[in-house]
């Protein structure tokens, strides 16, 4: 069975400077895989080079979704295809309430699926629930998209807009940063939640707290824009004790 | 070969003509006789106007004397805008359709020429559609050119003492209401352009609203200009008498012409004592195409008097349209603890000119006044607010509010402020903020990821940068603008 996402030799500039180097990366429907990896190796911009951001020029190598190449998609395309990034800074837009984002979002998906766009009365019966899962306020709701959020707020928040959405690929940059204990359990339990036999999830993270309650199958590690490195959960505890050190000799020049 | 290329670029052409038009729906022009007064103006043409509409010899010479003023001024010329200078002379000042001289007694009566322009601009002239159609009735009056079509629910608003004609109509059935109050707010020579239209003003509406009552519905004109190298001069005067209250909306829209169109038009309120108007706005002249070509120079002076205390008027616009932009509605405070406020969405694309904003006079005791100006410049356009708060000896106690905000889409825009602050009480309080943004890339980005395509992100975006002057806006055009808002901006990004 061919793979949900498929990273073959991706090779990424911003400008004029290399950034990923030459990057494989395989993930099947149902699997959670773990990044984890040195400040600056190249994590959020992967994570950026799968949505589609201008600026992340791809010189070699490829992306494929579902066996579809994504190297060519507009950004809100490869949305549509199902793909999804919980920020690592998510974005505040003034004056657009949380819950008008979402509809919005949620209609132009399902537009572009060639779906019905839902009812008011069912979605906001639908984000409610999934709110109140996550421990949102429903003020939280009628709120400015992110304005004035605190920053566990935020993130949490995106993974409101994740579970909204059921993406069938999401991505989630250092979701667990910036959040207290609490909204951690929280926010692992809303990411587990979405664990599905159709979904695959990518999540970059520096610690092994998040991965206590989520669990991935397969961590790796991403050094100097290569994965220098793949296995089980082990991994991760290993990197707590050791750091990285061993690791960011292996990156080839 | 060559006509297998020519039909390519034909079918080129047909197409690009196909999406300009969708982005500027209302562009259609209508097919039908009209009776043209000769081009040019002078005293003979002021005459030939007065005679078609049959008025009383005191207008006539109030229209003679503002020409002669006209003739000794000159064209202002201090806004932020450009055009080629306009010959006064190669206009045609009067145009009606000719099926209208028979005066129609009912909508039954007039060309369904007329009607269908009216359906596909979405506006109702039909009673009964109306009804049928929304849950809250608007009573419309649609002036064509230099002519009012049909005014709607006259007979429901005459039941409640309302009155809610074209202007014509006014100067026959009530001359007392028009003598006492034309002119009263804006003088004929307040300036060019006001000065231009005393001396040749076709058409507009009249609303005089009886003492201690609510206008039982929202009153509404549409302007259509549709024949070419034709002004169009309306004026509106509106009268809320003690303790009365009138919600008010003008739309405009024009045909796609290549030369520009001037539009000068004069609107007055007054409010009397206890007395509140609403005046919203919804302009959508034809702004010209990607390259600046044609569109309508909208040259207006609006202006409201707080004539009594504790009177309200409140101007709520949403500028879409016009290649030219010259607009300041502005409220006189000058009855006692009066109120005024300007909410205003101003937004340019393409080549676009906007100077426009608001005045603030407070002449009266504890007056206070709000002014929350969103400007939105993208493609080659610029916009500038220019707004004038001033707080006269006598007027302890005043208050302003100002909040100006620009917001840039690209960076061959421009965008500017222009307050004037001056006062003359140490008691005044004034408040100032001003803010400039960007749309960034990220936020783009953001959206995009969530499945918004550029357009409707950045659609989002101003519209949520607008939120706090659409929320002005009637229930009834609230969708309308901010469909329109987006609409506007199309190919602004990517
Ligand atoms: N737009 C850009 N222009 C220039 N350099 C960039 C740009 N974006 C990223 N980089 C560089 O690319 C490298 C990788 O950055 P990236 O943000 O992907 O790291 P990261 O692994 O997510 O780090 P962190 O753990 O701190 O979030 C860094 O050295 C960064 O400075
Ligand atoms: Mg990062």
């Amino acid at each position: 069975m061919s793979a949900l996402l498929e990273i073959k030799n991706l090779h990424v500039s911003v400008g004029e400077t290399e950034i990923l180097k030459g990057l494989n990366l395989s993930i099947s429907a149902g699997e959670v895989h773990a990044i984890m990896g040195p400040n600056g190796s190249g994590k959020s911009t992967l994570s950026y080079v799968l949505a589609g951001r201008d600026g992340y020029e791809i010189t070699q190598g490829d992306i494929l979704l579902n066996g579809v190449s994504l190297a060519e998609m507009n950004p809100e395309d490869r949305a549509i295809a199902g793909l999804f990034l919980a920020f690592q800074y998510p974005l505040e837009i003034p004056g657009v309430t949380n819950m008008t984002f979402l509809k919005t979002s949620v209609n132009a998906v399902r537009r572009g699926r060639g779906e019905d766009e839902m009812d008011a009365a069912s979605f906001l019966r639908f984000v409610r629930d999934k709110a109140k899962a996550l421990r949102l306020d429903d003020d939280m709701l009628k709120r400015p998209l992110n304005v004035g959020f605190s920053g566990g707020e935020k993130k949490r928040n995106e993974i409101l807009q994740m579970s909204v959405l059921e993406p069938t690929m999401a991505i989630l940059d250092e979701t667990d940063s910036g959040l207290d204990i609490d909204a951690l359990k929280t926010v692992a339990e809303g990411v587990s939640a979405m664990r599905d036999a159709q979904r695959g999830m990518l999540v970059i993270t520096h610690y092994q707290r998040l991965l206590d309650y989520i669990k991935p199958d397969i961590v790796h590690i991403l050094a100097g824009g290569q994965i220098v490195k793949t296995g089980s959960p082990e991994l991760a505890l290993e990197l707590e004790k050791s750091g990285y050190a061993d690791y960011i000799g292996e990156v080839v020049a | 070969m060559s006509q297998a290329k020519e039909t390519i670029e034909k079918e080129t052409v047909d197409k690009v003509q196909s999406l300009a038009g969708e982005k500027y729906k209302y562009g259609f022009s209508t097919d039908i006789d009209s009776e043209k007064a000769p081009k040019g103006l002078n005293e003979d043409i002021i005459r030939f106007i007065s005679a078609k509409k049959e008025e009383p010899e005191w207008l006539l010479e109030w229209r003679l004397d503002a020409f002669e003023r006209w003739l000794t001024m000159s064209e202002p010329d201090w806004a932020m805008v450009n055009y080629p200078q306009i010959d006064y002379q190669d206009l045609y000042y009067y145009s009606a359709p000719k099926s209208m001289d028979d005066r129609p007694e009912s909508l039954d009566e007039v060309d369904p020429e007329l009607l269908r322009t009216y359906e596909k601009l979405g506006i109702p002239l039909f009673e009964q559609e109306v009804l049928a159609g929304v849950k809250n009735r608007v009573a419309v009056d649609a002036v064509f050119d230099s002519v009012s079509v049909a005014t709607t629910f006259k007979e429901e608003l005459a039941a409640a003492g309302v009155i809610f004609c074209s202007f014509s109509e006014a100067v026959k059935d009530h001359p007392d209401l028009v003598k006492k109050y034309l002119g009263t707010v804006v003088p004929k020579s307040d300036n060019y352009f006001t000065a231009l239209n005393s001396a040749v003003f076709s058409d507009g509406s009249f609303v005089y609203i009886p003492p201690n009552t609510r206008c039982p519905m929202e009153l509404s004109t549409y302007f259509r200009i549709n024949e070419p190298n034709t002004g169009q001069f309306e004026r509106t005067l509106l009268i809320a008498d003690k303790g009365s209250y009138v919600s008010y909306l003008e739309g405009c829209t024009a045909p796609m012409r290549d030369e520009n169109q001037l539009h000068a038009a004069v609107v007055e309120l007054v409010a009397l004592e206890d007395a509140e108007i609403k005046y919203s706005t919804v302009q959508n002249w034809y702004p010209g195409d990607e390259e600046g070509r044609g569109g309508i120079y909208n040259f207006v002076t609006k202006r409201g008097d707080c004539r009594e205390n504790n009177a309200k008027i409140s101007w709520t616009q949403v500028e879409t349209g016009s290649a030219v932009t010259w607009k300041y509605p502005s409220c006189i405070l000058r009855g006692d603890n009066t109120v005024g406020e300007f909410y205003s969405i101003a937004i340019g694309n393409n080549h676009q000119q906007i100077d426009s904003g608001t005045k603030m006079i407070h002449l009266g005791k504890n007056t206070s006044s709000r002014i929350i100006s969103k400007g939105i410049s993208a493609g080659k356009s610029s916009n500038a607010y220019r707004g004038q708060v001033s707080v006269h000896r006598k007027a302890d106690k005043a208050r302003n509010f100002t909040q100006c905000d620009s917001l840039l889409i690209g960076d061959t825009c421009s965008a500017h402020t222009v307050p004037y602050i001056e006062t003359k009480n140490p008691s005044a309080i004034l408040e100032h903020e001003a803010t400039t943004s960007k749309i960034s890339d990220d936020q783009l980005f953001y959206c995009q990821q969530r499945g918004l395509d550029a357009e409707e992100a950045v659609s989002l975006i101003v519209n949520g940068f607008c939120k706090d002057v659409l929320q002005h806006l009637p229930m009834e055009f609230a969708v309308e603008a901010q469909k329109l808002v987006g609409i506007s901006l199309e190919g602004s990004v990517g």
